[in-house]
């Protein structure tokens, strides 16, 4: 009786022959729950994707992204909405950069209390969990008001500052982390002071942790409306950003409020789909971009 | 900060100048490291202090447990969120009915049964479901949501609390899955081992060994959860209707956020119906801070583990 | 001279390209406390978890030959994975006791094979526990979580979780390897008292312990068994010189 078989066993390929009736029904069950709740998630984006798509691409053309709209020749155009974006990643990315990886660095180089450490990381919590509704107020009364900038993509930019940090410094504390403590020690001991240590061997290996924040924070720009709708308004105009005080005067929509203004405000659903179609395609980008850098990281 | 591309080899060239910027820059760092707590003071304070004087000229008790909401209404006008306070907690617990165990299960999934490829297909589904911005979700719940809800249940209008719950499970779903599923991946391979030795099967293993095993990292996805849920404001402005009722499933609602962005942009300056505003901000506030608290507490105890 | 219990025939396994267990041939007696020894990497803990199949957690692992247990193949494709573990229980290198009580970690195995009485797994609880001599220490507070254990009291408490699914065969795997002295006497007693009614296959690299506690040893290196017997025999007249050279401590 002596047979040789070759047999592999996988972990998937295990098989659990005479299981009582009960415990057949979980398995079934359970295994079936599973499916179903993976499926769906999958399917969900599936569907909402395929909506946007159906219904936004026939309104996307070459002038709808390159003009702004046009009452006299009953053009639609979202260059605007595009423009002020841009200007909101921009003023808010220079702004909050240097503030979150400043206080990264603070905490991972500098600050020697740890209660201290713990508090700030609290607050960083914190930050990261107030609803945007909130920082629209509070960006309301503190940029607009109290310091008089009115409705202004600066006012929006600045308040967008506030919800963005805790990303930045999350982010760049994580990879400051993954700095080995040999390297910190090894220019320490050359007798470089600790501003020159993390200028030259910190700060160049933890760029990717920094660009990894960059990505997401832009994420989080591109997205955020409440914000934007009641801190830098909603005009839909071309702006001229290099008129004089036009960097601190313009206001306006961004994409995501110009979608909020024509699907809610002049029940143009078409338009909004459109706009739809470019916002996911900008999701789309940042999710590739992050895991790109992602990757990077990985493979140090 | 374009400095820190700088070559390592440049060590020590300029010994002086690089030591006269150390203090400075500590000072620098000294000050970005507290910005944060700044913030936070400042949003605390500027809420309490916009958000205090309607509270106390309508009166704690009518404003908080008042049913009536009529802000504009020219003769009686009437400032009760219990609507409101109602309304966003039903949505809430609704939106974590439905997607908690859908999150859970795709968790588990994703965690401990999917083949790698698979995996890698759904979450990087949920990472676009997780950067999709809300308002496009708000536009995909009108345009579909709404009139199926209108359809199935024969209403005159489908803008309602259940649309606004859906729209909410679907939006909480990839927090939901992600830090589920990062707890899960962190139980012990020895305590999934004792259990199949026993003889238990694997999805028995994972659902009463494994599962119990994360489950302060599970509650605290589900704390995330309702804090997500309860500050989003725009994508269910555009389902909910936004009519200041008593909930119910079927009928158009306000939240407390909503209630916020549906007046904010007409409410003048310095009149009762804005301040009342600012006072439903510092209301959802502490929500939001009890939450916080929660979900600290249950990420320290995972940290301690 | 007592029956076989579990016969490896010509077994081999390979994890990818690597040939990690090669031609065992092995008849382990019942009721009896087999211990196998060898260098670390010699396939001595690869060939415990074939026994009750805990390799197939792996993936990439190929299994030729037969491995019998009781006279059935382990490895036949309509083999019930659960039911041989339920069989062939096991006890790991590290105390590894669920994040629940006491009480929850001894009535888990019941429990998942369809015990729902109260009654009936409080008796279970208790004999475990007596079984694995740990009634004494901790009846008086069977709802605690079992993480407030010491070391050995974790360990004899996974015994106990093992028994309660009343095995037939115990795997040790180097189960007292991370335990203080008086600890690992407690267990090696205990092993020596089961062996009234479980055959228990013990890893262990420590050769005082195989000699203090079993009745056969099995010397395994690199992926061989090289010899096999009574362990009074095996320690005092090896009959292969490799045999020696370990056991009088020449390498490993």
């Amino acid at each position: 009786m002596e047979k040789t078989a070759s047999r592999s066993a996988g972990k998937s390929r295990v098989k659990n022959g005479n299981l009582s009736p009960r415990r057949r029904i979980y398995e079934i069950v359970m295994r079936a729950l599973l499916y179903i709740s993976s499926g769906l998630t999958v399917a969900l984006l599936l569907f909402i994707i395929g909506t946007i798509l159906v219904d936004g691409v026939p309104g996307l053309s070459w002038q709808f992204l390159t003009t702004q709209e046009s009452v006299i020749n009953d053009t639609n155009g979202i260059l605007p909405a595009i423009q002020n974006t841009l200007y909101v990643i921009v003023v808010t990315l220079i702004i909050v950069l240097p503030l979150g990886v400043g206080a990264a660095i603070y905490l991972t180089e500098y600050a020697g209390n740890r209660r201290l450490v713990a508090a700030i990381e609290y607050a960083t919590e914190t930050l990261a969990g107030i609803p945007s509704i909130l920082y629209a107020l509070v960006g309301m009364l503190v940029f607009c008001q109290m310091m008089g900038l009115g409705k202004t993509l600066l006012a929006g930019s600045l308040t967008l500052v506030i919800m963005t940090l805790p990303t930045i410094i999350r982010t760049t504390q994580e990879s400051l982390k993954t700095v080995p403590q040999s390297y910190r020690e090894g220019a320490l001991g050359l007798g470089a002071g600790r501003w020159h240590m993390i200028r030259t061997i910190v700060l160049p290996s933890s760029i990717d942790g920094i660009v990894t924040g960059c990505i997401l924070a832009i994420g989080r720009i591109v997205g955020e409306s409440a914000v934007l709708m009641f801190t830098a308004g909603m005009s839909m105009t071309m702006q001229d950003f290099f008129s004089s005080g036009g960097l601190i005067d313009s206001s306006g929509a961004t994409l995501t409020v110009a979608l909020y203004v024509y699907a809610k405000e002049r029940a143009d659903f078409k338009l909004a789909m459109s706009v739809a179609v470019v916002l996911l395609c900008i999701t789309l980008c940042i999710n590739l971009a992050a895991k790109l850098v992602g990757k990077r990281l990985k493979k140090k | 900060m374009n400095e820190s591309a700088t070559p390592v080899q440049e060590g020590g060239k300029k010994p002086r100048s690089r030591n006269l910027l150390e203090r400075p820059m500590q000072a620098v760092f000294t000050v970005c490291g507290f910005i944060a707590i700044a913030f936070v003071l400042l949003i605390t304070v500027y809420l309490i202090i916009s958000g205090l004087p309607a509270i106390r000229e309508i009166g704690l008790w009518d404003f908080l447990f008042g049913t009536r909401w009529a802000s504009t209404h020219k003769t009686d006008p009437a400032y009760g969120i219990l609507p409101f306070i109602l309304t966003s907690i039903y949505g809430t617990a609704g939106a974590i009915l439905i997607g908690v165990p859908i999150g859970f299960f795709t968790a588990v999934y994703l965690a401990k049964v999917a083949p790698p490829r698979v995996a890698g297909v759904i979450r990087t589904a949920v990472d676009l479901l997780a950067g999709i911005p809300s308002v496009v979700y708000g536009l995909v719940g009108m345009m579909v949501l709404v009139p199926a809800i209108r359809e199935t249940f024969d209403l005159a209008a489908g803008d309602s609390l259940l649309a606004a719950i859906i729209v909410l499970a679907v939006m909480i779903l990839p927090s939901i899955i992600s830090v589920s599923e990062t707890a899960l991946l962190a139980v012990p391979r020895e305590y999934e081992e004792a259990s199949l030795a026993l003889g238990a099967t694997e999805l028995e293993t994972y659902f009463r060994v494994s599962a119990p095993a994360a489950k302060s990292g599970i509650a605290a996805a589900v704390v995330l959860g309702v804090g997500r849920a309860i500050g989003e404001a725009m994508a269910i402005l555009m389902v909910a209707g936004n009519v200041a009722n008593m909930p119910s499933l079927f009928s158009s609602v306000r939240f407390l956020t909503t209630a916020i962005a549906s007046e904010m942009s007409y409410a003048s300056v310095g009149s009762l119906q804005r301040n009342a505003l600012y006072s439903i901000g510092l209301v959802l506030f502490l929500f939001i801070m009890c939450i916080n608290v929660v979900l600290n507490l249950f990420l320290k105890r995972d940290k301690e583990k | 001279m007592s029956n076989t219990i579990i016969q490896a025939k010509n077994l081999n396994l390979y994890y990818g390209e690597n040939h990690a267990l090669k031609n065992i041939c092995l008849d382990l007696p019942e009721r009896e406390i087999t211990a196998l020894i060898g260098p670390s990497g010699c396939g001595k803990s690869t060939f415990l978890r074939t026994i009750n199949r805990m390799n197939d957690l792996i993936a990439g692992v190929r299994i030729e030959g037969q491995l019998l247990y009781r006279g059935e193949d382990v490895y036949a494709p309509g083999q019930s994975v659960t039911d041989l573990r339920r069989r062939v229980g096991m006890v790991f290198q590290k105390a590894n006791p669920f994040p629940m009580s006491i009480y929850d970690n001894i009535a888990y195995g019941p429990r998942t094979h369809g015990i729902r009485s109260r009654a009936k797994l409080d008796e279970i609880v208790e004999s475990s526990l007596r079984g694995a001599a740990l009634w004494d220490e901790v009846y008086d507070r069977l709802k605690k979580s079992a993480l407030g254990l010491s070391g050995g009291q974790q360990q004899r408490l996974c015994i106990a979780r093992a028994l309660a699914v009343k095995p037939d065969v115990l795997l040790m795997d180097e189960a007292t390897s991370a335990l203080d002295p008086i600890s690992t006497s407690k267990i090696e007693e205990l092993a020596v008292d089961l062996k009234k009614d479980y055959t228990i296959i013990m890893v262990t690299h420590n050769m005082q312990q195989a000699a203090r506690v079993s009745d056969k040893t099995a010397f395994f290196l690199l992926g061989e068994m090289i010899e096999f017997g009574d362990t009074e025999t095996l320690f005092s007249r090896p009959s292969d010189k490799r045999t020696e050279d370990y056991i009088t401590g020449r390498f490993g």
